[in-house]
């Protein structure tokens, strides 16, 4: 499917009436420029894509182009081809602006028709609600996506991919002629994504531009015919997505150049750490046996709902399989919990941090302890603050995480430094195995060189890593061998020596 | 049948349980299954079902309400020296005197807790003390027996002679109650106000975002909540036609249970009218089975607890994939 | 002084020293408004009405940091005491000894604990909401106590509990010290031994606690055991008290304690309190009682003020919050 996504090479911007188009754009915040003299432009359906690390303004000029932050004096705005002056959320949304959030900002308890028509029923005078005619508009809008969907089902009954759809037909319904899309793929699997980028189609033929807001940009640059690239406030430029990779993109929202050096070394000959034989959950993979060995990064990639995490699940003893045997360093593991599995040496930085990975409003000490409690605490059974503080500042330093103080709560941090912390927690339990489920979702670009050089410096220490994306460049570049999972089976593996990522990505995604 | 069994699922599973206690009981008591029993349950449980649709539109806002127990006091008395104060009064103005009162008591809740973004938990909690406090040092505790004669006279709406020649009749507040069941109903399904409601306890953020006007929210729930706990305060003098300030005191716990039970989910976004009347109700039918049963009075609220602990129980372990399992194999 | 403020502030738990300036306050308002107030006797009555209330409060804390409640406190403490009441009266009554007390104790602590464990399991395992799990478990206890007890009152225990009730160690009345002990043994609890911890961070976020390796099920089950051990001290605080248990005794207590909790600043949604500002958050408490009590005004009216108390008291936190976050934009 991914291969049959068809570049929209005939859009030319020149010669396109613009949705919106926005000059010298500037913004201040206490003192600090969030956006310098930007413009920006989006033809009547065009797909286009606004890059840019966090903080380089992406969602401040959002913020402004709906109507939710006002510019510094001296910007242009028109849409549609009318100057503004002013634009209030409301204002926005009648010229036909709307934005899908990340988190989408649906109704879970409400069924999808009433989620689709969501906005009939807004206004502070109570009118009668009609629940055909809400019905009647969702099944409308639905049917402008060729997609359909039972409208008495309660949304989250739903996955997250047909909620996305939902987001969509409720921005048709207040007759949006712009959309942005904010790191609309983040969650998807690869049909998921097909599937959203059908649609995307489907609405930019019937004239509806879309913006795609990202940090990867890998799935939507195959469909969007310019990309504006921000940094730090700052217009870097305005760029045809024909002829753009991903690492030029890299360079030009960090500005940077990385080197993207196979990393790959031999680790063969060494102790083997982690055998899984056979290993079967049914409904979630089957027959999975894989090797991993002392010093040795093995990457595990494959798309989304391949069975990766659930596969991580069990290693981590929160799941039991139904068959197949788990040995570390050649003694058979039963494990009845996570407890079990810590305690044995098998640590698991989640793909989740926000939920699951970290206890986000309590302080980077905390975090930091709570697998190791047993370790600092003394004698007389209580934590002792010397242990703890001593512990604290090891990692704090050994990890270059920067912070202001230990105390500070953990969701003060950046991505990068958050996911500092997740590593160093299970690092303190000094563990003998470490799964890393997609490390650097939600890091920037410019951070994750540096938690790929720290994942190198474990390996070197002869840690055992298991290092899952559904990047495939990721593994590619610092993996030592990779293996291949789809449909809850290993299918490939991989020597990234020998392989190309061009090659690696096909077989993944195609 | 089937659509309806997946809309509500904890209002059928609720209503299947009560189908089977009253089987049960039908065949264990002779005078289960007669009209007087119902009748006498419907005008028993009136109030607390008054009540409970009042804390419902609180409950599916994403609130919650300790307070309208005692509010219902406050009114009462309110209501006593507002009627000498005009010389008698009558139904009308009663309905108007007390749904009033309830209405700003509630109005004081919303405001404290939109205005300071205090958690309604802890505003309720607050306003619990302060006005029980207040209702206690003011009265002295001093019951009111003196209430005007409209109020206290027994108003029969139904009537009819069984074959036994005992006669059955359905009073005033189970009108009321049904009259409170429909406007809330009609309120929070085909009111947009109503629907907003629903989304702005399932996800406040978004609501925000979609530009629902927040204040009005907090303003329509705990007004809601505070009509309800004046007309059940009215209704609840014209029961026992007397005022005793510390009477109701407990009773918003047990309301509370029952709502929940109904299906009502605490964070809010989800409860329906009728989960709230079959969540009085199944506590009501078990007490009254207990007592036809002959067992101790002392012992009911006992069972009662056991069952309500045991209906969180099942109701949490996933009977939904049950379902499904059912629906799979058909 | 700004740096000694913030250390006094992480150290003690946020917000004591604006409760230390509320008590201080209200000290002064009272002893200007009358003599009475600043006297031993006052001070003496103060100090054998507050553990009562301080025990049950210490009960409901640890629920609550831990984002649940426990609603069940009161009739827990009640059937703790009824426990202790019957094995008095089953081995001599008026007659019996020590030993039968300190048996009756143990008895009324191990009943107390199992009712919060049982509340704890559902909770822990069913995964059904504290809110509801401990409201049925007080039905459930109220109906059980009154079943037992026809609602009566049962009596006639050894004088010495009088003792223990009524008297002093060390020239501090035994109520006091009983509740002191509670509250140091909370306090290292919460803040010193991996329970405590994991109940920290199972109030901020329980999936997370559990990925990160905390029995989570466990430290739910352990919360609301200890939650009832509690209660049933303070089941045998009133025993001792009053002489006399009455299922039903110390209701009004129930929404006080949380109100406590709230003043206190532990946080509604769980993950954040301290014992010590809740100790000062009952003392304060106390001292509006006895003192409105010294001026003429009944019980009643001290639970009014308390709750326009609590309401005044977040409404300073929100103004001090909002002054802080616009000097923050400010900066």
């Amino acid at each position: 499917m991914g291969a049959m996504i068809q570049k929209d090479d005939g859009f030319d911007a020149a010669k396109s009436e613009p949705a919106i188009r926005f000059g010298h754009v500037s913004k201040v915040f206490g003192g600090v420029r969030a956006l310098d003299d930007v413009s920006f432009e989006v033809g009547r359906g065009e797909v286009h894509c606004l890059a840019g690390e966090n903080g380089s303004g992406k969602s401040t000029l959002i913020k402004i182009i709906t109507g939710v932050y006002r510019p510094e004096p001296g910007a242009e705005m028109e849409y549609f081809g009318k100057a503004e002056t002013s634009v209030t959320p409301n204002s926005a949304r009648g010229r036909g602006i709307a934005v899908i959030w990340q988190d989408l900002a649906l109704f879970p308890e409400m069924t999808v028709a009433e989620n689709i028509a969501f906005d009939t029923l807004l206004g502070i005078r109570p009118r009668l609600v009609s629940h055909k005619g809400m019905r009647d508009t969702a099944r409308a809008a639905l049917a402008k996506l060729g997609v359909d969907l039972d409208l008495e089902a309660r949304l989250n009954t739903l996955p997250i991919a047909q909620r996305q759809v939902v987001a969509i037909a409720r921005a048709l319904v207040s007759d949006a002629r712009l959309i942005f899309m904010d790191e609309p793929t983040a969650s998807l699997t690869q049909a998921e994504t097909d599937h959203l980028l059908a649609v995307v189609r489907t609405l930019s033929a019937a004239g509806v531009a879309v913006v795609f807001v990202s940090h990867r940009l890998a799935e939507v640059l195959e469909i969007s015919s310019r990309v504006t690239v921000l940094r730090d406030g700052r217009l870097v430029g305005v760029y045809q997505t024909q002829g753009m990779t991903q690492s030029r993109l890299t360079e030009l929202m960090t500005g940077k150049t990385f080197d993207t050096v196979v990393g790959a070394r031999d680790t063969a000959a060494n102790r083997k750490v982690l055998e899984i034989e056979n290993l079967t959950r049914r409904g979630e993979y089957e027959d999975v046996s894989l090797v991993v060995r002392a010093g040795e990064i093995l990457g595990l990639t494959g798309l989304i709902g391949a069975g990766r995490t659930e596969l991580c699940h069990t290693l981590f003893g929160m799941t039991r399989p139904d068959r197949g045997t788990i040995r570390l360093n050649g003694k058979v593991l039963t494990m009845n919990s996570n407890r079990d599995a810590v305690a044995a040496g098998i640590a698991y930085v989640s793909e989740d941090r926000l939920a699951l990975g970290l206890v986000q409003p309590q302080s980077i000490a905390d975090n930091l302890v709570i697998p190791v409690l047993d370790r600092i605490s003394g004698a007389d059974g209580l934590i002792s603050r010397r242990k703890k503080g001593d512990l604290v500042r090891k990692w704090l330093v050994d990890l270059a995480i920067k912070t202001g103080r230990p105390e500070d709560a953990v969701a003060t941090l950046s991505g990068g430094n958050q996911q500092r912390v997740a590593l160093a927690k299970w690092l303190a339990t000094e563990p003998k195995v470490l799964i890393l489920d997609s490390p650097t979702v939600g890091v920037d670009v410019g951070a994750r060189a540096g938690i790929y050089k720290i994942v190198r410096a474990l390996a070197d220490q002869g840690l055992a890593i298991l290092l899952i994306s559904d990047e495939v460049s990721e593994v590619h570049f610092n993996a030592d061998r990779i293996l291949h999972m789809a449909g809850g089976r290993m299918i490939g593996e991989y020597d990234p020596r020998r392989t190309t990522l061009h090659e690696l990505e096909e077989a993944v995604y195609a | 049948m089937r659509s309806f069994i997946r809309a509500y699922p904890t209002e059928a599973r609720l209503f299947a349980v009560l189908v089977a206690i009253c089987l049960f009981l039908s065949l264990a008591s002779d005078s289960f299954f007669t009209l007087g029993n119902f009748a006498s349950l419907l005008n028993n449980n009136s109030v607390n079902v008054i009540w409970a649709v009042g804390l419902l539109v609180v409950l599916i806002a994403g609130g919650i309400d300790i307070s309208f127990a005692v509010a219902a006091s406050v009114v009462q008395y309110l209501c006593v020296y507002a009627f000498e104060a005009i010389g008698g009064g009558g139904w009308v103005i009663g309905f108007l005197v007390a749904g009033g009162i309830g209405i700003t008591i509630g109005f004081i809740n919303a405001a404290l807790i939109h205005r300071f973004r205090i958690i309604s938990i802890v505003v309720t909690i607050a306003t619990y003390n302060a006005m029980f406090g207040l209702l206690m040092f003011i009265t002295s505790g001093r019951y009111l027996y003196n209430l005007p004669e409209w109020w206290t006279n027994r108003v029969t709406i139904f009537e009819t002679q069984t074959a036994q020649g005992t006669w059955v009749e359905l009073a005033l507040p189970v009108a009321v109650m049904a009259g409170a069941m429909a406007a809330t109903w009609f309120l929070i399904r085909h009111t947009t106000t109503g629907r907003q409601l629903f989304a702005f306890g399932d996800n406040p953020e978004g609501a925000r975002r979609a530009g629902i006007n927040i204040a009005l929210m907090q303003f329509v729930a705990f007004g809601w909540m505070g009509l309800m706990a004046g007309i059940g305060g009215l209704m609840q003098a014209h029961i026992v036609q007397e005022v005793v300030p510390n009477a109701l005191i407990g009773r918003e716990l047990d309301v509370l249970a029952a709502v929940v039970l109904g299906g009502a989910r605490l964070g809010g976004g989800r409860g329906s009218v009728l989960g709230c009347f079959l969540g009085v109700l199944l506590v009501a039918v078990t007490q009254n089975g207990l007592n036809l049963l002959g067992v101790s009075p002392f012992a009911f609220k006992m069972v009662v607890g056991v069952i309500i602990l045991s209906a969180i129980s099942m109701s949490n372990l996933k009977l939904a994939g049950l379902v499904k399992v059912m629906r799979g194999g058909r | 002084m700004r740096a000694l403020y913030a250390r006094l502030d992480k150290e003690l738990g946020t917000g004591v020293i604006g409760l230390v300036g509320f008590l201080l306050l209200v000290l002064v308002v009272f002893s200007l408004a009358t003599p009475q107030f600043l006297t031993v006797a006052n001070f003496g009555s103060m100090a054998f009405q507050l553990p009562e209330l301080g025990l049950l409060t210490l009960a409901m804390l640890m629920p609550i940091i831990s984002g649940g409640f426990n609603l069940a406190i009161i009739y827990t403490a009640n059937i703790s005491g009824l426990t202790l009441a019957w094995i008095l009266n089953q081995n001599g009554g008026v007659d019996a000894g020590m030993p039968v007390f300190l048996f009756g104790s143990a008895a009324a602590i191990a009943v107390g604990a199992l009712s919060g464990c049982v509340m704890g399991l559902v909770i822990a395992y069913v995964g059904a909401h504290p809110i509801l799990v401990s409201l049925a478990m007080m039905i459930f206890l109220r109906g059980l106590g009154e079943f037992l007890t026809r609602g009566g009152d049962i009596s006639g225990f050894p004088d010495f509990l009088h003792g223990i009730g009524h008297g002093f160690i060390l020239g501090i009345p035994v109520p006091l010290v009983i509740f002191l002990a509670a509250a140091l043994v909370w306090h290292v609890l919460l803040n010193r031994t991996r329970h405590g911890f994991s109940v920290f961070m199972i109030g901020s976020n329980i999936r997370a606690a559990h990925y990160s390796g905390i029995h989570t099920k466990r430290t739910l089950t352990l919360i609301y055991t200890l939650s009832g051990a509690m209660c049933a001290i303070a089941g045998i605080l009133m025993l001792t008290r009053f002489n006399s248990v009455r299922v039903g005794h110390g209701e009004a207590l129930l929404l006080v304690t949380v109100l406590a909790c709230f003043l206190g600043g532990i946080d509604p949604f769980g993950g954040f309190g301290r014992v010590v500002p809740v100790v000062l958050a009952l003392v304060i408490l106390q001292v509006l009682s006895s003192g409105l009590n010294l001026l003429g005004a009944n019980q009643h009216l001290s639970t009014a003020v308390w709750g326009l108390f609590l309401i005044a008291v977040m409404i300073l936190r929100w103004l001090a919050a909002t002054y802080r976050s616009s000097n923050r934009k400010r900066e």
